[in-house]
């Protein structure tokens, strides 16, 4: 059982935890995930690694409240206990000097971009981030994406904060202000976002990365169920992955085939939401 | 009641153990054969002739005490029973459950000559289950050696090679990367053919009596590595046994593979038994089953994948009252070459799946959602013996069609996960991605690493990852003790 030691509401859907897990702790690197079950009857789902303490023996996630048990996950508290934690996997990112970089995070995206932007920064790149979301409630970390940024450039969809723009918007402007100056773009975010971002960077020929989030099972390459489809062939995401050249990835299949439990997750958390109610009265 | 002569044992018909039937064992995930009761036991070991030169136990990999313990039986002795078959068999209720008895023991049993085989396995599991639930003959361990061995695996092979090893006396350690301990008798092989609950008993049972350590959750290859176990700065065992399986499943490589509603066996499977996807909502993991499913491929895996899609169907159908709808095996090769058991075939035409023999698939078809919405094969017909022995399938040119199914699952046998080899210097493996090692010993060509089951041989059988987890053991207890030094 892996403990819950802090948590911190972030915005109304997005909750940050640090857990107790010395061993992954110890390993953990950016760029890689863990999967959590929350208890006997949970499901294994993936999260990206947000932060990690070696010292502590603790590892941050951050997760957005999309379904049952991401919302599950959410009324946990710090002294409760997580069934599974299982880590660090995937393969770690890239990190070398590679000039002048950019880190995208979308929404619950800026969890995972953080530590990859820390550790390009640490490996002497000049790192520019953008970070963006749908409205200002939605944002967070800024503050420590600005601390490790040489430059941050902050953008809402709806305009309550920052610039009213998608993240694609300022991307575009920097590689064409830069011509040629951007060594390499990391985008996370929603897979929408990620597609735009590959869009974006592919006629200016800037290598992109992306971290791809898809349903998976174990998390070792055993159940195959978190295959992408890239130009050269199928790969698993969890295994290969998770980050990938966003240029080669298949996105439209990418996209349905996250949606192919699109029922199941709806009717698994109208029961969940009806049993919190049953509790409450 | 006097002894019976030869003759008359010869007279008792075997017995025929209680089971589901076929309608109504399709419609449920409980476990299909129930069992004998005692009485069907005793009558079943009275057949036993006690032959002085008993085959039965030259064809079992582990070397069960067969005439031993069904004598036992016979004479109502249920703990000397227990006794004799832990001499070389720690789990009997798994083993009586899921091995092959008629190609191993029960094929060599001097009755089958003349008639039908004692029930060896059945047997067996009765045996096994009285020792579940009584507890008469907890294992023990002789006298602590202090030193320590890693299980990578806590499938057939590492369980058997754990709990040998902590029988004599060893320290322990499974690391399962799984959040449950049992490998592919969780993950992969159906409630209704073995249990989970006889599987955590049995597994526990054996662990709780040896102090064996257990660590789930603990993925060798990121964790920790197979050198980091070894070095004395790191983990610090002294042997590392690996039994990690075959868990990397293989996808044909054909045009629509990766499609929505293709599934790995290994996911669909895994999604129903260790997540048990049959009861969501109940159960978080959703499992999806189609109204036309096609598995392709005949092993026992596919077997299994296809009567877990009929039982989905079947609970699905008393939900919305709508047909259950069907199930196909298809297969490249015809009926004679099924790799599968001819038991495990049986059950599944008894419960409606149908077999489509000499087909192969060519391509599937998406609809607008990237969702399958069909799959066109070809006809085949087989020519000469490949290098397996059996008739090579050759396409049948211009014999295209098209079948109408929504679901396609892949059951065309699984690799080694690479994942463990991740810094393990100098252990070598062949172009399949096995581990090579010493067949006898299951020595690996890496010092103080052993090897055996599946990640040696691909996937071949629960009981054959038993006998490697054993003979494994056996030799890792003689390095450990200095009597010998294989590097």
């Amino acid at each position: 059982m892996y403990k819950i030691l802090h948590k911190e509401t972030l915005s109304e859907v997005n909750k940050l935890m640090v857990i107790a897990a010395p061993e992954v702790a110890r390993k953990a690197r950016a760029g890689q995930f863990v999967i959590v079950r929350i208890d006997e009857h949970g499901e294994r789902i993936p999260l990206t690694i947000a932060d990690y303490d070696r010292e502590a023996g603790t590892i941050t996630i951050i997760f957005q409240e999309v379904g049952k048990t991401t919302m599950h996950l959410g009324t946990l508290e710090p002294g409760d206990e997580l069934a599974t934690f299982t880590g660090p996997l995937g393969n770690p990112t890239e990190i070398e000097n590679y000039g002048t970089v950019v880190c995208v995070g979308g929404g619950v995206g800026i969890a995972p971009i953080y530590p990859i932007a820390r550790a390009l920064k640490e490996a002497g790149n000049t790192v520019i981030s953008i970070i963006g979301a749908r409205t200002r409630e939605l944002l967070f970390w800024e503050d420590e994406m600005r601390a490790l940024s040489d430059e941050l450039i902050v953008c809402t969809d709806d305009g309550s904060y920052g610039r009213k723009a998608l993240v694609t918007e300022p991307l575009r402007e920097l590689l064409e202000q830069r011509d040629g100056g951007i060594a390499r773009v990391w985008a996370i975010g929603p897979a929408i976002m990620m597609k735009f971002c590959a869009a974006t960077t592919e006629p200016f020929n800037v290598p992109t990365i992306v971290s791809l989030n898809t349903i998976m099972i174990d998390g070792t390459g055993m159940c195959g169920g978190c295959r992408v489809q890239l130009t050269d062939g199928a790969r698993f995401v969890c295994a290969d992955g998770p980050e990938f050249d966003a240029h080669q990835v298949d996105w439209d299949l990418l996209l349905a085939r996250q949606r192919f439990y699109l029922e199941e997750e709806k009717q698994a958390l109208e029961r969940w939401q009806h049993r919190c109610q049953l509790e409450v009265g | 009641m006097a002894e019976l002569t030869n003759r008359e044992r010869l007279h008792i018909p075997r017995q025929t153990m209680p089971a589901q039937g076929p309608l109504v064992r399709r419609t449920n995930f409980d476990e299909v054969a129930l069992g004998f009761t005692a009485e069907l036991a005793r009558q079943e070991a009275e057949r036993c002739v006690q032959c002085a030169k008993p085959h039965c136990v030259e064809g079992c990999p582990v070397g069960v005490l067969i005439p031993q313990f069904i004598r036992a039986l016979r004479e109502g002795d249920m703990e000397d029973a227990v006794r004799a078959m832990k001499e070389k068999n720690n789990l009997p209720a798994i083993c009586g459950r899921v091995c092959p008895q008629e190609t191993q023991c029960e094929v060599r049993c001097v009755l089958a000559k003349k008639g039908e085989p004692v029930a060896i396995g059945r047997l067996e599991r009765f045996v096994g289950d009285y020792e579940l639930a009584q507890r008469t003959c907890p294992l023990e361990c002789s006298e602590k050696t202090g030193r320590r061995v890693a299980i990578i695996g806590s499938g057939p092979a590492g369980v058997t090679c754990a709990v040998d090893l902590g029988r004599q006396g060893h320290q322990v350690t499974i690391f399962e990367s799984l959040h449950a301990s049992g490998g592919v008798l969780v993950y992969g092989i159906p409630e209704f053919r073995l249990p989970k609950s006889v599987v955590h008993a049995e597994i526990d049972y054996a662990v709780e009596c040896l102090g064996i350590k257990v660590h789930p959750d603990a993925v060798i290859g990121r964790l920790h590595t197979i050198d980091e176990l070894l070095d004395v700065n790191g983990q610090g065992f002294d042997a590392v046994f690996l039994g990690t399986g075959a868990g990397l499943p293989l996808f044909m490589r054909i045009p629509g593979i990766n499609y929505s509603g293709v599934v790995s066996a290994n996911e669909f499977l895994t999604r129903v038994n260790l997540m048990k996807g049959y009861r969501f909502p109940e159960y978080d993991t959703p499992v999806k089953v189609g109204q036309r499913v096609a598995v392709i491929g005949a092993g026992n895996v596919a077997m299994d994948s296809a009567r877990c899609s009929l039982r989905l169907q079947a609970l699905r159908a008393q939900e919305t009252g709508e047909e259950p709808g069907e199930v196909h095996i298809v297969y490249r090769r015809s009926r004679v070459e099924v790799p599968a058991r001819a038991e495990e075939v049986h059950h599944a035409e008894e419960e409606g799946v149908i077999f489509d023999f000499l087909t192969n698939p060519v391509e599937i078809y998406g609809d607008e959602k990237g969702s399958v919405c069909g799959m066109r094969c070809i006809r085949m017909e087989l020519g000469e013996p490949d290098e397996s022995g059996r008739r090579r399938p050759i396409p049948i040119q211009g014999s295209e069609f098209d079948m109408d199914v929504d679901m396609v699952v892949m059951a065309l046998g699984t690799r080694p996960n690479p994942l463990v080899f991740n810094d393990a210097g100098g252990l070598e493996r062949t172009k399949w991605g096995t581990v090579v090692a010493d067949q006898e010993t299951g020595r690996t060509t890496k010092p103080r690493v052993w090897a055996g089951g599946d990640v040696v041989t691909g996937a071949a059988t629960v009981i054959s990852a038993m006998g490697a987890g054993k003979s494994a053991a056996a030799d890792i207890d003689r390095f450990l003790r200095g009597e010998v030094n294989p590097w």
